[in-house]
């Protein structure tokens, strides 16, 4: 067996809160990984999956610093080098493709100037012969145009070219290892594909040794060979991918790859029909921004209707419209044409212009509990208030009732004490949740509530919002960009693109031939446990990049 | 293909000839609203009903408010400046006698100030938490906490009495050598330079240490970049928009400065001239020199807007 | 103390200059209000034959140029610094504050007029708008308030529209816009709480602006005027003392400092939630 590319041994990395308190980050992390491999590190947010690769290159962010250990690449054990023996190594030995290449892109210099920075910092090529085999890159990578590409600044291109621009900017250097941090998790599916597949050849080709970061067990599945699984910056458990996938040991790897796969919902028969009578009707509503010859239609000629205790999935990647049509009909932005109907009565276009008991019975709530919670109110207050605008409760019977909420959305009492910022994320989400629900409402839109969530969390929150539904006779409006939640999630799923309503039809038929073309290019889209999934779709599916 | 940056700047000269007007219709209007009548005050003692209408026909106080202005404003504009009311010269002497000596000032200054504070600021992001980081932000803090003239006064007491190098108080631009009119400078041009170079050290080292924040800076770190290679090639481009704002708002307080400047060393410029106005109620003057110091600055500031759009290539390249 | 445990029950950590800076602001401030009470000569008394005496047992702060207690005399000019600073403050926060929550709160025609306005007038450097204002109004008290509030008020106008703009994009804000919440809610119950902050470290860097503002025109002999003096017109009265480095030149210059000083320090180390201009 040949000598270990990468070594990772007992690695401890603290972090220090602004009190000046230092807590333990990574905790006793060990990772091999040999020449010509590609091993992934899983995670949700907060596992240490980034630091770790951070700390390949010698680097911690603010607040971060290295305890104890070994992080060895190529010989060099990179926590412990001086700063400027670090520098030299950088994008030679070890080189780091970020997430968002977006944000990783200077905005001020053109593409190729940044791209050729590695070989002229470490004076490996110049500028000449570095230009020459970037342009080289940018064939491999299948990136349109090659010879006048560079030219541009990254707000000129869009992001998925951005993403293989920023590989080749990393590969530059002939490195003997790259890390790969989250490289498409800021991409839509159908772009996904395309940037995943060119990563993948591009590995191959050049025999190249990876790291790739991911929370995402199905992406990962197709590019690497070894799996490690994180939590709590411990690892989980270890092994080759085909070992993970199919004989995980670990509970925690278990639960990764049941969220990945959403059963079905078990509906009661007595729900899913019901009587039949539409809740919320959309009929040709035409709705975007600007004004005059400016106005930019989002959403084109829409319609739909959601049946009472139903759950109406709408689903699309981003800029196609969804997010705006949630906003339309809650009366955030002002139909430009077209009606909605609740319960058989038409509803004015502002929510301005609608009445109490109009604004009561359709709630929507937001995708980013982050943002969506006001930060100084307390939990209490934040749920009491839409019980004062609408029922006029106050004191006691407010206070019960909040309790009541909280219950309904499995939360501890004792939080309406507090405030949003000492709750997690998917706590935050049901509280957001609540909100809606005190209300009393008819029907609830759903804008992306569970994407921001981890997997584990995002599933618990689904099966709460399912329950509600069979106890509340709730309708839902629910808007996602991720086909398969909204598959196992709804009743009927209605597919846009651009800003239209493109096809629609039952969770079952999704697989049907008489699909749309982009409804079925969305589903050969999703990445799949089957780590030959990849290889086996056909070429012509790239052109969604 | 540079139509977002054209209409950007477009907008900008806009906003800045409607705060002309904006200036010239509020110093009209302000400076109209007399509390007492000043052509009886001219005349004093003198007064008769007739002198006094007389005097308002020949200083051009008669009429409605709408029509002073307009003769007021198309005389400025053809450059009649009328006549100061208290020296009965032709205000368009006086500036032109002043003019040029508080040109000299502030250009003085600025070719200082600029390169000081940019470096200290700069420098002090760059060694951010050093030493030299804790004592210039507290330079910086010190300096805009206290007014011009007590830094006037300050440096006064330490380079005129104390250690007696430098003229106190006193400002003789008719000096002989060269080195005596670097003595005549040092204090009036140091304590403006000291004066407005904090706001720009504060507001160009946060705009350093926030673009050194971003991800790009991360990632260019982590391609081998060394620490200069980050702040000449990667951060200062996309700091130029905060940092020619930082200059901006410092003329701002340069311009304050002048007027404090001027006047303590007694020096022979537009500001003192205003001040003397101000003080006499020579309205027509307070009147042309507001306007010539809000048009000069409103032509920095607004240069500087420029500025800041070219240097981002989301608007001029697209 | 009790101002030190609240700081502390939040967990702020109060460094020894933060401490003493409140100490200077809390002195200054208690010699405003109580004045009359403290000074050892009224003010248009002439104690000394001597003028710019030296600090002495008979006049702590020395005399002035015509012998006149400089110790009272800044006592006392601390009332008029202070008081003239903060109604002038209050003025322009109370008024620029509740245009640009309301502005940036509700949008729309209103906001882009009014923001317009502002932005042409903020293009007026202040001392000059001063001595504009002085010059047709006179340097009466009353309107030394009222210009400097004048002046300040854009200032305040545009930093808490931007903040209520930046919180009012934010999903709390929009829901509650969602639920049919009017304006006066919006702003008092969403937007105001989480701008506060800001809002307050802001108009007291806006004091200091002030108190440097008035100073500045009291020395030019255009704010406050004799025989009543603020302390930049204390400074100027004692100018022609300069030259011997007059006591009565040096006190009233540390006494600006001091209190301008330790509110720019104060503000700058305040803790970052608080001071920071993007809401969490």
């Amino acid at each position: 067996m040949t000598a270990p590319l990468v070594q990772i041994d007992d690695l401890h990395i603290a972090a220090e809160t602004d009190s000046g308190r230092s807590f333990g980050i990574i905790n006793g992390v060990s990772i091999t990984v040999a020449p010509g491999e590609i091993e992934a590190l899983i995670g949700e947010s907060g596992s240490g999956k980034t630091t770790i690769a951070l700390g390949l290159l010698g680097h911690f962010r603010t607040g971060c610093h290295f305890v104890s250990g070994r992080m060895v690449v190529n010989g060099k054990d990179m926590a412990r080098l001086s700063e400027a023996e670090r520098a030299a190594l950088r994008g030679r030995s070890v080189s780091y493709v970020a997430q968002s290449a977006a944000a990783a892109f200077n905005p001020s210099l053109r593409i190729i100037d940044q791209v050729i920075e590695i070989a002229l910092i470490h004076h490996t090529l110049d500028r000449a012969a570095a230009r020459a085999r970037a342009v080289e890159l940018f064939r491999d990578l299948g990136l349109p145009s090659p010879e006048t590409i560079g030219d541009r600044y990254p707000h000129q291109v869009s992001g998925g070219q951005l993403q293989r621009l920023a590989a080749a900017m990393a590969v530059i250097g002939d490195p003997m290892l790259v890390i790969f941090d989250e490289p498409t998790t800021a991409l839509d599916v159908t772009t996904q594909i395309g940037v995943l597949r060119a990563f993948k050849r591009l590995m191959r080709d050049k025999g190249m040794t990876g790291i790739y970061v991911s929370h995402d067990l199905a992406v990962v599945a197709q590019i690497a060979d070894r799996i490690t699984v994180l939590k709590n910056g411990e690892v989980q458990e270890q092994g080759t991918t085909a070992e993970i996938l199919t004989n995980a040991q670990h509970p925690y790897t278990r639960d990764l790859l049941a969220a990945f796969a959403p059963r079905p919902r078990a509906r009661p028969a007595a729900v899913a029909p019901q009587e039949q009578t539409i809740v919320l009707e959309g009929r040709n509503i035409l709705s975007g921004y600007g004004k005059g010859k400016g106005f930019i239609p989002a959403v084109r000629d829409v319609s739909f209707r959601l049946p009472r205790g139903a759950s109406l999935g709408v689903i699309g990647e981003s800029g196609c419209g969804k997010s705006t049509l949630a906003r339309t009909l809650a009366g955030l932005l002002p139909a430009s044409d077209g009606q909605v109907i609740l319960s058989g009565a038409p509803l004015p276009a502002e929510a301005r212009a609608r009445s109490k008991e109009e604004l009561r019975r359709l709630q929507i709530v937001f995708q980013l509990a982050d943002t969506a919670l006001n930060p100084a109110t307390q939990i209490g207050d934040i749920l009491g208030r839409p019980l004062t605008f609408f029922h006029g409760m106050r004191g006691r019977k407010r206070a019960d009732r909040v309790a009541e909420l909280l219950d309904m959305v499995r939360l501890p009492r004792d939080f309406a004490q507090r405030y949003p910022t000492e709750l997690s994320g998917g706590q935050k989400q049901r509280v957001n949740f609540a909100r809606a629900l005190a209300a009393e409402p008819e029907v609830i839109l759903c804008d992306e509530i569970t994407s921001a969530l981890d997997t584990v969390v995002a599933a618990a929150v689904l099966d709460l919002l399912a329950e509600l539904q069979r106890e509340l006779g709730l309708s839902y409006l629910f808007i996602s960009h991720d086909i398969s939640t909204v598959r196992a999630f709804c009743d009927e799923v209605m597919v846009m693109y651009a800003g239209e309503a493109v096809d629609r039809f039952a969770p079952a038929q999704m697989d049907a031939p008489e699909r749309h073309p982009y409804t079925r290019l969305l589903v050969s889209s999703l990445p799949q446990l089957d780590p030959g999934w990849l290889d086996s779709l056909p070429e012509v599916l790239e052109r969604g990049v | 293909m540079h139509s977002l940056a054209v209409k950007l700047i477009l907008q900008r000269i806009a906003i800045s000839l409607l705060t002309l007007l904006f200036v010239s219709v509020a110093v009209f209007l302000i400076t109209g609203l007399l509390p007492s009548d000043l052509a009886e005050d001219l005349l004093g003692q003198a007064v008769t009903p007739e002198a006094a209408a007389a005097l308002r026909e020949t200083l051009g106080l008669d009429g409605s408010p709408l029509q002073r202005y307009v003769s007021w404003m198309t005389g400025f504009l053809q450059g009649d400046l009328g006549m100061s009311l208290v020296s009965q010269r032709p205000i368009a002497d006086l500036i032109r006698e002043r003019l040029p000596n508080s040109v000299t000032l502030a250009a003085i200054t600025m070719a200082l100030t600029i390169p000081f504070a940019l470096s200290l600021g700069i420098l002090a992001a760059v060694y951010r938490g050093s030493w030299f980081d804790r004592a210039a932000s507290a330079m910086a803090v010190l300096l805009i906490s206290i007014p011009e003239f007590v830094i006037a006064t300050v440096t006064v007491i330490i380079f005129a009495v104390w250690l007696r190098w430098l003229p106190a108080l006193s400002f003789s631009p008719d000096a002989d050598s060269i080195w005596e009119v670097l003595r005549a400078y040092a204090m009036p041009v140091g304590v403006l330079v000291l004066s407005s170079c904090s706001q720009m050290i504060r507001l160009s080292r946060a705009a350093v240490i926030d673009t050194l924040k971003t991800s790009y800076i991360e990632n260019a770190t982590l391609k081998g970049a060394r620490r200069w290679r980050l702040v000449f090639r990667h951060a200062l481009p996309n700091a130029v928009a905060p940092i020619v704002n930082s200059i901006a708002l410092s003329m701002s307080s340069l311009l304050g400065g002048v007027i404090i400047i001027e006047t303590i060393f007694n020096y022979p410029g537009l500001a003192k001239l205003m001040v003397d106005a101000v003080t006499s109620r020579d309205m027509p003057l307070i009147q042309t020199c507001a306007m010539l110091f809000t048009g000069f600055y409103l032509i920095l500031i607004t240069a500087a807007d420029i500025i800041a759009i070219l240097s981002n290539p989301r608007l001029t390249d697209r | 103390m009790t101002a030190l445990a609240f700081f502390h029950r939040r967990g702020w950590i109060v460094s020894p200059l933060t401490a003493a800076c409140f100490a200077v602001i809390l002195f200054w401030g208690t010699v405003a209000l109580l004045a009359p009470w403290l000074i050892r000569y009224p003010i248009g008394e002439i104690v000394d034959y001597d003028y710019f005496s030296p600090v002495s047992s008979l006049n702590w702060l020395g005399s002035d140029y015509m012998g006149r207690d400089m110790y009272s005399r800044i006592l006392m000019g601390a009332r008029l610094t202070i008081g003239i600073s903060l109604a002038g403050t209050v003025l322009a926060g109370v008024v620029g504050v509740a245009f640009g929550m309301i502005a940036g709160t509700i949008g729309g025609l209103f906001d882009q007029v009014l923001s317009r306005c502002i932005d042409a007038f903020v293009g007026i450097p202040n001392l000059l708008l001063a001595l504009v204002i002085v010059a047709a109004g006179g340097s009466s008290i009353p309107v030394l308030i009222l210009s400097v509030a004048v002046i300040f008020a854009p200032s305040c106008y545009r930093f808490s529209r931007s903040m209520a703009v930046n919180v009012g994009a934010m999903d709390f804000v929009v829901a509650a816009r969602a639920r049919g919440e009017g304006i006066v809610y919006l702003i008092r119950s969403e937007v105001l709480p989480n701008i506060i902050g800001p809002v307050l470290a802001d108009m007291g860097l806006t004091f200091v602006k002030i108190v440097l503002l008035l100073s500045g025109l009291s020395f030019l002999g255009l704010g406050v005027q004799p025989p009543a003096a603020d302390w930049g017109g204390l400074v100027r009265e004692n100018m022609i003392g300069l030259s011997y480095g007059a006591a009565a030149v040096v006190f009233p210059c540390i006494a600006i400092a001091s209190l301008t000083l330790a509110i720019n320090m104060l503000i700058d180390n305040l803790p970052r939630r608080i001071r920071d201009r993007s809401p969490q």
